[in-house]
This record gives structure tokens, C-alpha cells and sequence, in this order.
């Protein structure tokens, strides 16, 4: 059985213009594996995971045929039953530390906070069970950097205090929504590579939003590449090189590579997909 | 190089923030017309590198000649005239209450310029930028729209020499395409010189004829983009971030 299956989903918000679907009818399954979103920014690959979570605020709306998690429809759960659930079950790591830290509560004290908010647990255990993740995503004086606040870590360890925090009530599946875009090209495959080993060893599903194709491409298994709130086509990470939709190669083509040797980067042509 | 040919001419160069050192003994010259990166991670060094040139860092010592004039500590109105900077956050570089005209007709008004409606309108369609655009606020524009709009503002006063800091990082890679495709254009029709602050070594490939590869301050080594694209560069550090940035060529290795 899937972990995710969702039929149909669409996210509406009203604009002076009349409503926007800003994702128009997308739709998926996710298993144990790792799924890529890719597209640019207003593609409505964020915002596919957020209504996920329960996460699309008001004036937004989010409709869908079908939205389950191992079989329970996600739909109309009340939001002391979705908390059960996020968090707890579905677990999203956001784009930078410095934000989704909270900037006045030590390291350990919030992760500490995201196990006990799912699980009682005696004082002891609660801060074994803190050392213990923290080690996993390589930290390796656990004790020393529990007593720091975000601003006196890198953001690098940052984003691996957050994977910590995210994966400590053990969650079946981790949404990464550019989870190292605010991060160095040196820090980027580490903290890819951390995620990538935790997810398949706890045998997680995995949705890894990014911009980035070639990221994406090197560390899920299918890539799912959206336009203006569409899929537009959904193909194997493998295969990548070989996608036949002009806007998954437009895209391809536009990254400047290591031995360039183009006078110009071919840019999209507009036009062909425009709607707004 | 010698003294009179190189554009911009950094000696000996050390930058403080009040009293952490962040740049040591930097020397490094750029030719003119010649387009020049600095690479590195964050805290490196490159951004600040930049702003004393600018000026706004003015806490430094050593030798600082653009176009073979000392540059002075502080905000200098005669060389704004010849050099410009491009900040990475188009969202963050441009005056949200004002549109894009008067932010286009400022520096001209400040320098007392004639023409400058003219002008304002030549601007924006070297850009690229549509003429409808003239009295939109940035909140309209895109992230793509508004860098054009930043690059327009310091092409403003003519200027020979630009110091680019991340221009394309905020912006998604088709995006990334065009503006790298404009900046490359303008540097060849205008003869420009450009010191650009990057941390993407393939945006260097393409765009740069050297590079200094940037340490805690320190400049690791300087190479040439040729030496960039064949991964010919000399110092482990150097190497290990060519290796991560490209990891493809590195992938096809493992079976």
C-alpha cells in the first residue's frame, strides 16, 4: 500500500482577478521511496506539500477527490487530529534554519519539545532519545550543542539540528521542501547524503521540493516536474537526461555546466506554456 | 601585472569588522575589460571584498586602485561615475515605495545628469525590460524583472567597471539563464569590467575568464577558467570544491 495517495488536488486562491489554482489537479502516489518536485518559483511545488500538512492558510483553499495517508482520508480530520499527524507521522524540513529555528529556546530544548509534543517519555529517556538523533545526523558532541541557541551554530548544523527535530518522533514521511538552498555547495551534499541514508534506513517515503533538477535527479527515484500548477510530466530520476516534454529540457538546458563551452544559455521560450 | 594595466589593483589588502579580521593580505588585479570571479563558501571573505572597494567597508588597509586611482575609505560621488555594484536580493536592492522611473532617474538626478527621461527609457530597453514597466513599483515585478531593473540602475551612470555579488543566486536557473545571458552581452557591447562574488563554479565557467578561489579570508589560488573547466586547479581545497560542485562527472565514476 502507498503511503500518500492523492487524487486531484488543487489549491485555489482568490485574486482581484477572479481565483487562481495555484496547483490545478495534481496527482500522486508515494511509497517507500524518494520523490522529486521540480519546477520554478509559482510552479506549486511548495504548496503541494504544504496542503499535504493541513499547512494552506485562509484566504487559500484546498480541494482534492482524494488525500490519504495509509489509508486515512486526510480531508475534513480536525486540527487536533491533523497535529496527530503532522509532525508525528508527515514531517516537512523547511528551506532555512535561521527561520524555522526557534531563535530563544536551545537546540536540545526544541528538539526535546518536537518528541514530547507525540510521545510521554520519562526526563532521562527524552534526553537519550535527543543525544541519540543528534549523533545520527552527526553531531558528534551531542551534550555541547544541545546547550547552544541557532545563532551560535553554522548553517549547515542548523539544518541538521532541523532533520534531527523532524525525524526524532519518526515520522513514515519526510517532506523537504529545498532543504539546502540556503547552504553552501560544500555543506549541500552532506546534508543531502544525511537525509538520503536516514530516509532509507528507517524506510520513509520522501518528497524533496527543489528548483534544482540535477539535484533532484541524483537523489530520488522519480522526479515529478510541475508548470504553473500542473504536472508536467513524471518520469524516473535515471531517465532524467532523456525527458521529452520541452519544458523539463528547457529547464535541463538552462544550467550553466562545469565545462561550459556556450556563448549563450538557451533560455525557455515563454510563450509555449504561458498562462498567467 | 604592472602597475597601469590592471582595472582593479588589490595589495596587501585586510579588512576588519570592528576587530575580526575577515580578509588577509589579499592581492589580485583585474584586467580591464576582463571579467574576474571570487569564489568561495560564506564567511569567506568575497562579499566584503567587494564592499570596501564600494566603500561601504570602509575598516581596511592596504591598497585599493580602481583604474589606477587610490581609492579613498568612504562613499566617493566621482567614482560612482565609474564603478557600480549589483546586489544578490532583488527584493532587498530596490526601493519598495518607489517606481521603477525614479529609481532609474535617481543616480542620473544625483550626478545632475540632463536627459534623463530619455535615458530612463534607454535603460530599460537595454535590459530587456519592456517600456510599460516604467512606473511599476518592485512589488510587481518579478525576481527575474527586478534584477534587470538593478542592473539598469547601475549601468545608470555609464560606468566601466561592475562588481557583481551573487547577481543571479536569488533567482530560479531559467531565470539564472537570462540574466547571465544579458550580463554577458552588456560586458561585450560596453567593454565592461566585472568583479562578480560567486559560490557556483559553473556560473564561472561560463561567465568569467579567471577566478580566485577564497579560504577564511585568504586567497587560496588564482586561476583561469580554462584551468576551471578541465579541473586543472592546483590547491586540495580548490579541487574538493570543483568536486562538489560537480558531482555528475564524480557519479559516473562510481559503477
Amino acid at each position: 500500500m502507498s503511503l500518500l495517495d492523492i487524487q486531484n488536488l488543487t489549491v485555489t486562491f482568490p485574486t482581484p482577478r477572479g481565483p487562481v489554482n495555484v496547483v490545478d489537479g495534481v496527482s500522486l502516489t508515494l511509497g517507500t521511496e524518494r520523490l522529486g518536485i521540480v519546477g520554478e518559483s509559482g510552479s506549486g511545488k511548495s504548496m503541494t506539500g504544504r496542503a499535504i500538512l493541513g499547512l494552506v492558510r485562509p484566504p487559500g483553499v484546498v480541494k482534492a477527490d482524494r488525500m490519504e495517508f495509509e489509508g486515512q482520508e486526510l480531508q475534513g480530520l480536525s486540527d487536533r487530529a491533523m497535529r496527530k499527524i503532522r509532525g508525528a507521522r508527515i514531517s516537512m524540513v523547511m528551506q532555512d534554519p535561521k527561520f524555522s529555528l526557534n531563535p530563544v529556546m536551545t537546540v536540545g530544548r526544541q528538539i526535546e519539545e518536537a518528541l514530547r509534543t507525540h510521545e510521554s517519555l520519562p526526563r532521562r529517556a527524552l534526553k537519550a532519545r535527543v543525544a541519540e538523533m543528534l549523533e545520527a545526523v552527526r553531531i558528534h558532541d551531542p551534550e555541547r550543542v544541545m546547550g547552544l541557541y541557532p545563532h551560535e551554530v553554522s548553517g549547515g548544523m542548523g539544518q541538521r539540528i532541523m532533520i534531527a527535530m523532524m525525524l526524532i518522533p519518526r515520522p513514515r514521511i519526510l517532506i523537504a521542501d529545498e532543504p539546502t538552498s540556503a547552504l553552501d555547495v560544500s555543506v549541500q551534499g552532506q546534508v543531502l547524503d544525511l537525509i538520503d541514508e536516514l530516509v532509507r534506513e528507517n524506510g520513509m517515503g520522501m518528497m524533496l521540493v527543489s528548483h534544482d533538477l540535477h539535484l533532484v535527479g541524483r537523489y530520488c527515484d522519480r522526479v515529478m516536474v510541475m508548470n504553473a500548477g500542473q504536472v508536467v510530466e513524471t518520469l524516473d530520476a535515471k531517465n532524467l537526461h532523456a525527458a521529452q516534454h520541452p519544458y523539463t529540457k528547457g529547464l535541463l538546458a538552462a544550467v550553466p555546466r562545469m565545462n561550459e563551452t556556450r556563448a549563450e544559455l538557451p533560455t525557455l521560450d515563454r510563450s509555449q506554456w504561458a498562462s498567467t | 601585472m604592472g602597475f597601469d594595466m590592471s582595472a582593479i589593483h588589490l595589495k596587501d589588502l585586510n579588512i576588519f569588522y570592528g576587530d575580526t579580521q575577515v580578509v588577509h593580505d589579499v592581492t589580485l588585479d583585474v584586467a580591464p575589460g576582463e571579467s574576474f570571479a571570487l569564489v568561495g563558501e560564506s564567511g569567506s571573505g568575497k562579499s566584503t571584498i567587494l564592499k570596501a572597494i564600494m566603500g561601504l567597508a570602509p575598516d581596511w588597509t592596504g591598497t585599493i586602485e580602481v583604474d589606477g586611482k587610490p581609492r579613498s575609505h568612504g562613499p566617493d560621488r566621482a567614482f560612482s561615475r565609474q564603478c557600480q555594484m549589483v546586489f544578490q536580493d532583488p527584493y532587498g536592492s530596490l526601493h519598495p515605495r518607489k517606481t521603477i522611473d525614479a529609481t532609474l532617474a535617481e543616480p542620473l538626478l544625483i550626478h545632475g545628469l540632463k536627459n534623463r527621461d530619455a535615458r530612463v527609457v534607454e535603460l530599460l530597453g537595454e535590459v530587456g525590460l519592456d517600456a510599460r514597466f516604467r512606473f511599476r513599483f518592485p512589488h510587481q515585478l518579478s525576481g527575474g524583472q527586478r534584477q534587470r531593473v538593478a542592473i539598469a540602475r547601475a549601468l545608470a551612470l555609464e560606468p566601466r567597471f561592475l562588481l557583481l555579488d551573487e547577481p543571479t543566486s536569488a533567482l530560479d536557473v531559467s531565470i539564472q539563464a537570462e540574466i547571465l545571458n544579458l550580463l554577458k552581452r552588456l560586458r561585450k557591447e560596453r567593454g565592461l569590467t566585472y568583479l562578480m562574488v560567486t559560490h557556483n563554479l559553473p556560473v564561472v565557467a561560463f561567465m568569467c575568464d579567471r577566478l580566485a578561489v577564497m579560504r577564511h579570508g585568504r586567497i587560496e589560488e588564482i586561476a583561469s577558467a580554462e584551468a576551471l573547466k578541465t579541473g586543472a586547479l592546483a590547491t586540495p581545497y580548490a579541487r574538493e570544491l570543483y568536486r562538489l560542485s560537480n558531482p555528475e562527472e564524480t557519479a559516473e565514476e562510481q559503477p
